[in-house]
């Protein structure tokens, strides 16, 4: 870390001309060598974990999402314990570490369920449990009424070891109050990021991008994550992902206005992106690419544009999966496709030690 | 190594077939793609084409059974079809899938008069050699084309269909050709090249016509004035020698007729194949598209077919090498037996946006890329 230091950052204008840039290859080819600086050993992880989602009912109704339900809806639904404990169970017997466990803000429950669930886990598996992302935080605190530190230090006692990017979206304001108005601020999602990285939780950071953003909120955002990760270091991964816009309250808007919603992000913009997130966020040790909106060839051509993490396999995948996007995708595929891309692959555990190579 | 590869691209000599396997082991995509965008751009600037086009199969039964197709069918099958001239002159009236029987498709074209006029520039048509059509059936699909939409252009049969009427007509190859070029023919697509070599051959496709044999016909048909279409299958059982090669024998006869326009990597689609295989990765398809670029210095245009690559890698080939991503294409049965990941069609929108997000400049082209319309 303290060579980086001495060498001169990318500045916020340097990102933007990049992002505005049309040499891809050139980009590249500097993501490139920037992540074999950091990753020399040519390791190209990836964790088996379950996405478990423990509710659809959700009070926020963001217009990017297809996967909220309103609590009278036929198909809200919230987790039976049993359920949940077999989907564990299954996990644990395909090899996995980790669950990611994430819902909506139902608003029935309180702090109580929260604590319940995660010490109902922990009783009976040894798994590490990645959940909760920061909305979902700052909805149990407030509900609560208790502040974001003493929610997450309770969480954490319960059994809680690590916090999802999830909710981070764009972190600009101007760009949340259009897509996403009632979920929490930038400076919100950055305070929950900061508090639980001062009680020694390790989190991701995400981005998810191709809605109404423009370039300079894109840099607002990667520069956020870094200044963070500066006093910080907490964050284990950043993943950037497309704005999926099937069956999205955005895109149904905009097809009733007469015109497509233009973003279905194409793979030279999600690469450039990718590329700058490499460079500009030389604080942050891991990379995603993202199979589950890319698909698996883009997502294996990602590696040499900076990522060097597949991310999940994905055992289940309920939200990208409602908004009509539906790769399938093997631990032997991902493999596979690492291999053919000259790397190593390796299983990883939620702070990236290695658990397996293949 | 590279140096001297790379001095060779600038100076626009020629590449060995030592420089192409060199090419196709390098892990250094960003080499090939600058190599391959810098030798793209010397032929054709910064235009990435598309075209108005439509797929048609007239049949999907087959005599040839091979086994990396999952489109054909024998006689009597469940599945198997037939098309009628006049079911094919329906399908090239109507624009998309969606536009239903009302003709509610685009028109923007001016017809001659008396001509009803068909939205599509140009058609594809290819299927299987079916046991019992004689030639002249063949023959009086296309005039009827011709026909009914005169400014259309008329893109038919593999060399492996050819070859076939030959014989089931008893004619020689130049009379078969020239008869069709007669009827209509305006251009041959560059289907069942497959893989040239004969031992990878034998197992993939025993029945069809040899490499050897699919290079006689091309040859005759830029002789008497056919333009043609180059594949080549990758992806399956093939080594990185077998595509150099492959590669070397369309660039030797190019040299000789120049009757080539566009080379088209095609990758292997494993479902219901008869071929133990996987999907081809995306830097593998990259990478052949950028050495077919380099190593085919005689070819004016590369085609990243986006049917097979997908529309991502499409885009992305266009920084790799390619300058074309094909068409509007509508309906697709081939590559979707087996199990395509891609719609079948695309509007033209949808074309020009992925082109421009390239940061190439889109032109819709017409059959022997004329340029039609560049979009700024």
């Amino acid at each position: 870390m303290k060579e980086k230091k001495t060498k001169r950052r990318v500045t916020r204008k340097e990102a933007l001309a990049m992002l505005k840039s049309k040499d891809l290859l050139e980009l590249g080819a500097r993501a490139d060598s920037l992540r074999k600086n950091l990753h020399p050993e040519g390791t190209v992880t990836f964790v088996v974990d379950r996405n478990i989602n423990y509710t659809n009912v959700c009070i926020n109704k963001c217009g990017f999402c297809a996967f909220w339900r309103n609590a009278d809806h036929p198909e809200a639904f919230l987790i039976d314990k049993d359920d949940l404990f077999m989907k564990i169970q299954e996990t644990i017997d395909l090899g996995g570490t980790q669950i990611l466990l994430q819902g909506g803000l139902h608003p029935d429950l309180r702090i109580d369920y929260y604590i319940d669930l995660l010490t109902g886990i922990k009783e009976r598996f040894d798994i590490t449990v990645h959940g909760f992302s920061p909305p979902e935080i700052r909805y149990i605190s407030d509900t609560a009424r208790r502040s974001v530190p003493e929610t997450l230090k309770i969480l954490k006692e319960a059994g809680l070891n690590s916090i999802p990017g999830g909710g981070a979206e764009i972190l600009s304001d101007r760009v949340r109050r259009k897509m996403s108005p009632k979920k929490l601020s930038s400076s919100e999602w950055l305070d929950v990021m900061e508090q639980a990285h001062e009680l020694g939780m390790r989190t991701t950071a995400t981005m998810m991008f191709g809605s109404v953003e423009d370039p300079e909120d894109i840099v607002q955002h990667l520069d956020s994550i870094r200044t963070l990760q500066d006093k910080t270091g907490g964050f284990t991964a950043f993943i950037p992902w497309s704005f999926q816009p099937g069956n999205t309250a955005l895109a149904r808007n905009a097809r009733e206005a007469g015109r497509v919603l233009e973003s279905t992000v194409t793979a030279v913009e999600y690469l450039k992106i990718l590329s700058v997130s490499r460079l500009y966020l030389d604080n942050v040790r891991n990379l995603q690419a993202s199979w589950v909106t890319q698909g698996l060839k883009l997502a294996q051509v990602a590696l040499r544009f900076g990522a060097n993490d597949f991310g999940s396999t994905m055992i289940e995948e309920n939200v990208v999966a409602a908004a009509g996007v539906a790769y399938r995708v093997s631990k032997e595929d991902i493999i596979l496709a690492i291999k053919n891309a000259n790397f190593s692959p390796a299983q990883r555990d939620t702070y990236y030690n290695i658990v397996t190579r293949h | 190594m590279y140096k001297r590869i790379k001095d060779k691209i600038r100076s626009g000599k020629r590449l060995t077939r030592n420089d192409a396997l060199k090419l196709f082991e390098s892990d250094d995509i960003f080499f090939l793609g600058e190599q391959a965008s810098f030798a793209a751009k010397e032929k054709n600037g910064q235009r990435a084409y598309f075209i108005k086009n439509r797929h048609i199969n007239p049949t999907n039964i087959c005599v040839n059974r091979c086994r990396f197709c999952a489109f054909s069918r024998s006689k009597g099958d469940e599945g198997a079809f037939e098309l009628t001239s006049a079911e094919i002159i329906r399908k090239l009236s109507i624009s998309s899938p969606d536009a239903g029987n009302g003709g509610r498709g685009k028109r923007k074209r001016k017809s001659s008069p008396g001509h009803p006029v068909s939205p599509f520039r140009e058609v594809h048509i290819v299927g299987g050699l079916h046991p019992e059509w004689p030639f002249a059936y063949y023959r009086e699909m296309i005039s009827a084309i011709r026909r009914t939409f005169p400014e259309l252009r008329i893109k038919a049969f593999t060399a492996v269909e050819i070859d076939y009427f030959s014989r089931i007509a008893g004619l020689s190859l130049e009379k078969t050709l020239l008869s069709l070029k007669e009827s209509g023919l305006d251009l041959m697509p560059g289907g069942g090249a497959e893989i040239f070599d004969p031992v990878v051959r034998r197992k993939l496709c025993p029945e069809k016509i040899s490499g050897k044999r699919w290079l006689e016909v091309m040859e005759m048909a830029h002789r008497v004035g056919i333009k043609t279409n180059a594949t080549m299958l990758y992806g399956h059982i093939e080594n990185y020698t077998h595509r150099v090669d492959h590669l070397l024998k369309l660039r030797e006869l190019q040299d000789k007729t120049g009757g080539f326009q566009a080379f088209i990597p095609l990758s292997f689609h494993p479902r219901n194949t008869q071929i133990q295989g996987r999907y081809t990765l995306g830097i593998e398809d990259l990478k052949t598209i950028a050495v077919s670029r380099l190593m085919l210095d005689n070819f004016d245009h590369i085609k990243a077919y986006w049917i097979m690559l997908g529309e991502k890698i499409s885009q992305l080939a266009l920084v790799f090498g390619a300058d074309d991503i094909d068409g509007t294409i509508v309906e697709e049965k081939i590559t979707h037996a087996a199990g395509a990941l891609t719609h079948e069609y695309l509007t033209v929108d949808q074309l020009v946006t992925i082109i421009r997000k390239a940061g190439k400049v889109p032109v819709e082209r017409d059959a022997f890329y004329t340029s039609i319309k560049r979009y700024s």
